[in-house]
């Protein structure tokens, strides 16, 4: 809990500056307007919060993202009447994803960020192949619906964010999230502790694949059909978590902590905006931060150390 | 001629005396037995000499002339070379890359890998080793043949004297003897060999004289063809029993058979054939390496039995192992025993939440008044608990699952005085309540104090069983080799 208060500190302070610049995020309406958009960063950050804190890497969310939205523009391609079977479809594509990537990182011992930066080669060669560089088809407005349209005053792609939310921080307190804090902390313990240390694991990927898969739903809606959707995605959903203060490695952090970080990461986008630096600048940023973040992280790491022996 | 000679030694770890008033002299052509049990300090004092640890107080002296090692490149530039159990060898690459690493001989600015091959292939003859040339990778060689590897450096930096930590422990029978005539080949090239060994078979077999260390003091030096193994080991163990132990079982405590196993064996163990009663303290003594810590693990099921027999049960698995009721506090309670960043609750429950079926409903506070934790705040992380407190967790955590046999290694390893006892309290009490428990630790006063037999190990079998209350001298001979197995 006491980890957590850094970054809330940080967000309210980035929340109070957008406030000073642009009066209209005070009002509802303004303020619906930046969750609706920063939702999908805050799913992926959930779901990669999981693979993090078990001591891996997602590396792949970016490519899953895209792979999403293409797939469901070319088969629906317009047709109201698939919509649902799409989407069914879609939260399969990302459970299959998240399976592969956690039976190869614990099954094939492949550290994950090598499974993970494989099958982000793949599924943007995949992309490419299947799209030849230009997406084809087009979203149903059903579909579209989950990322621009609204439920009464609120947007659905919020409504769909507090339901993540909620289940995120609801299985954190469950057996499984202890049991996925304690691989990540010393899997040997936890498997000696009668842990099905590679189930746990491959069940976080499993959960940062149907994260992507939702985010990827959210953002075609919201920004249309391009192949380069879900470009960087995987590093903003990961400097999202850092700077959340979860230690990369496992054990330690909180999912709300990794959600409010990527809210600040929004945040900050959105002031540099408003200042009208954009574009490129986003990457630099994104780097200083996850090299301050671990930084900050790793310099705390000694001193408690010496207060522990 | 005294080739080397250290005085009056002392070294303290965090304020805690190690090593007080050592010492020690080697001569050219002799092999120095030194010997004491686990924790008497002859590691510290090899380390010293070695330049890895900085002595407090006492001198060391080289043919006479004062040294003072600050690096271990120190003490290897006065000629002595340390062979440590656990090699520093880098496995990919070759045997002469390995003699010479840091210190290849150049030709023009590039290695010259001719000159470093020839110069080890000649070492290697010295040694009386053909089994493997200087291009070999270490990964092929044997345990055996990296010794050789190490022993060819030392004799590569001119080294005078050599330090050996144990050098049999993971030896074959036949090679043990290949390593003796290795031994008389040192020797007769004028060196010091400084023999450190657990069994006494050995030192009476190698040594002209033996010193004999305990609690971080030097017991004696004495030529070994003056003293017997009896005499020897009496001046390991010495000491008196003045720790107390809660009362043992009375024969009524003791119930039916928990735990058997007939002819059980794996890689490291062989022939063994057990039973762990309910109500029954099962000590199970051993020097380092002789099958304690994997006896243990084959009956939890981390690493389990493949010839054999096991009833009621034969885990396959941890999971098995634990479904079957077997608890496990390993002895590396920060690498194998808790998560240590996570608080005293999450890891009391781990087991618990490990499994579908739940334990026993008793709350995680009474839990922890029942182990006697102090502070008993559920919300700590385990990580700045102390030693004691951290060791009450881990049987907490096995405590809610009730388990018919727990399995417990040096469960009072590196846990200070009062937590001590009140661990032996507690184990004392579960056994009482019908657990079946095997206790594994190397101080023998505890174990002789807690146990309702005592079972010895050695080379991986259980080489006799003892009664309770039995001396250390009869343990300790049986664990070293000598004497009749019961």
């Amino acid at each position: 809990m006491k980890r957590t208060i850094p970054i809330l500190v940080v967000l309210a302070a980035l929340l109070a500056a957008m406030a000073v610049v642009n009066p209209f995020f005070l009002e509802p309406a303004g303020f619906l307007a930046f969750v609706k958009r920063a939702a999908p960063l805050v799913i992926l950050a959930a779901g990669q919060y999981f693979v993090i804190v078990s001591g891996e890497f997602d590396l792949s969310v970016g490519s899953l993202v895209t792979v999403e939205v293409v797939v469901a523009a070319r088969l629906i391609d317009g047709q109201e009447s698939a919509t649902w079977w799409v989407l069914l479809l879609l939260v399969a594509i990302g459970a299959l994803v998240g399976l592969v990537n956690g039976l190869v990182t614990t099954l094939l011992s492949v550290p994950s960020f090598i499974t993970t930066l494989g099958m982000l080669l793949i599924l943007s060669g995949a992309v490419f192949l299947w799209t030849g560089g230009a997406p084809r088809g087009a979203l149903s407005q059903a579909f579209r619906v989950f990322g621009r349209g609204d439920l009464g005053p609120v947007p659905w792609s919020v409504v769909i964010l507090v339901v993540v939310a909620a289940a995120a921080v609801l299985l954190m307190r469950a057996d499984f999230g202890k049991r996925l804090m304690a691989t990540g902390d010393n899997d040997r313990a936890a498997a000696l502790s009668g842990v099905r240390v590679a189930r746990t694991r491959i069940l976080a990927f499993v959960l940062s694949g149907l994260a992507a898969a939702v985010a990827g739903i959210l953002l075609g809606g919201f920004a249309g059909v391009s192949a380069q959707v879900g470009q960087g995605l995987e590093f903003s959903a990961i400097t999202a978590v850092v700077l959340g203060g979860v230690v990369l490695g496992g054990g330690r952090g909180s999912v709300v902590a990794a959600m409010a970080g990527a809210f600040s990461l929004e945040a900050l986008f959105a002031l540099l905006n408003l200042y009208g630096i954009s574009g490129p600048l986003e990457y630099t940023v994104q780097g200083v931060i996850i090299i301050a973040a671990v930084a900050a992280g790793a310099a705390q790491f000694p001193s408690r150390l010496r207060a522990s022996t | 001629m005294t080739l080397l000679s250290m005085r009056g030694i002392g070294k303290s770890f965090l304020g805690v005396p190690v090593l007080s008033g050592i010492d020690l002299d080697a001569t050219a052509g002799e092999v120095h037995a030194v010997v004491g049990e686990n924790g008497a300090g002859k590691s510290t004092l090899m380390k010293i000499l070695a330049g890895v640890h900085v002595p407090d107080r006492g001198t060391i002296e080289i043919d006479g002339a004062p040294v003072a090692f600050g690096h271990p490149l120190d003490a290897q530039r006065a000629g002595v070379a340390i062979i440590y159990q656990e090699f520093n060898l880098l496995p990919e690459r070759t045997v002469a890359d390995n003699v010479f690493l840091g210190r290849e001989p150049r030709r023009r600015g590039l290695v010259d890998r001719a000159a470093m091959e020839e110069e080890t292939r000649r070492l290697l003859g010295e040694l009386g080793e053909s089994s493997f040339g200087p291009r070999d990778l270490v990964r092929r060689l044997s345990v055996a043949q990296r010794q050789v590897v190490e022993i060819a450096k030392a004799l590569s930096i001119d080294a005078r004297i050599i330090v050996m930590d144990e050098p049999t422990a993971s030896l074959a029978e036949h090679e043990v003897e290949l390593l003796y005539a290795l031994v008389g080949r040192l020797r007769r090239r004028g060196m010091a060999v400084l023999y450190i060994s657990h069994r006494l078979r050995e030192v009476f077999d190698l040594a002209q004289r033996v010193t004999v260390l305990k609690d971080g003091a030097r017991v004696t030096t004495v030529p070994t063809a003056e003293v017997g193994p009896a005499e020897l080991v009496r001046l390991m163990v010495g000491r008196e029993l003045h720790d107390y132990f809660p009362p043992r079982a009375a024969p009524g405590d003791i119930g039916e058979v928990k735990l058997s196993v007939r002819g059980g064996g794996n890689r490291k163990l062989r022939d063994i054939d057990l039973e762990l009663r309910a109500g029954e303290i099962t000590g199970l003594a051993g020097l380092q390496g002789s099958g304690r810590t994997e006896l243990a693990k084959a009956l939890f099921g981390a690493e389990p039995f493949t010839v054999g027999s096991m009833t009621p049960y034969r885990p396959r698995s941890v999971r098995q192992g634990v479904a079957a009721g077997i608890g496990l506090v390993t002895e590396d309670r920060k690498g194998e025993g808790l998560a240590l960043r996570q608080s005293v609750r999450d890891n009391a429950l781990l087991v618990t939440r490990s499994r579908a079926r739940r334990g026993h409903g008793a709350g995680v506070k009474s839990l922890l008044e029942e182990v006697r934790l102090s502070p008993a705040d559920p919300e700590r992380e385990v990580r700045y608990l102390s030693g004691g407190n951290q060791q009450k967790v881990v049987l907490a955590k096995w405590m809610t699952v009730a388990p018919a046999v727990l399995l417990l290694d040096e469960p009072t390893r590196g846990v200070d005085v009062g937590a001590k006892a009140a661990i032996h309290d507690l184990i004392r009490r579960l056994a009482k309540d019908g657990m079946s428990i095997l206790m594994i630790s190397s101080e023998l006063p505890e174990l002789i104090g807690m146990s309702d037999r005592v079972l010895v190990m050695r080379d991986g079998r259980i080489a006799g069983a003892l009664p309770g209350g039995s001396s250390e001298e009869a343990i300790m001979s049986v664990a070293a080799g000598q004497g009749a197995p019961a």
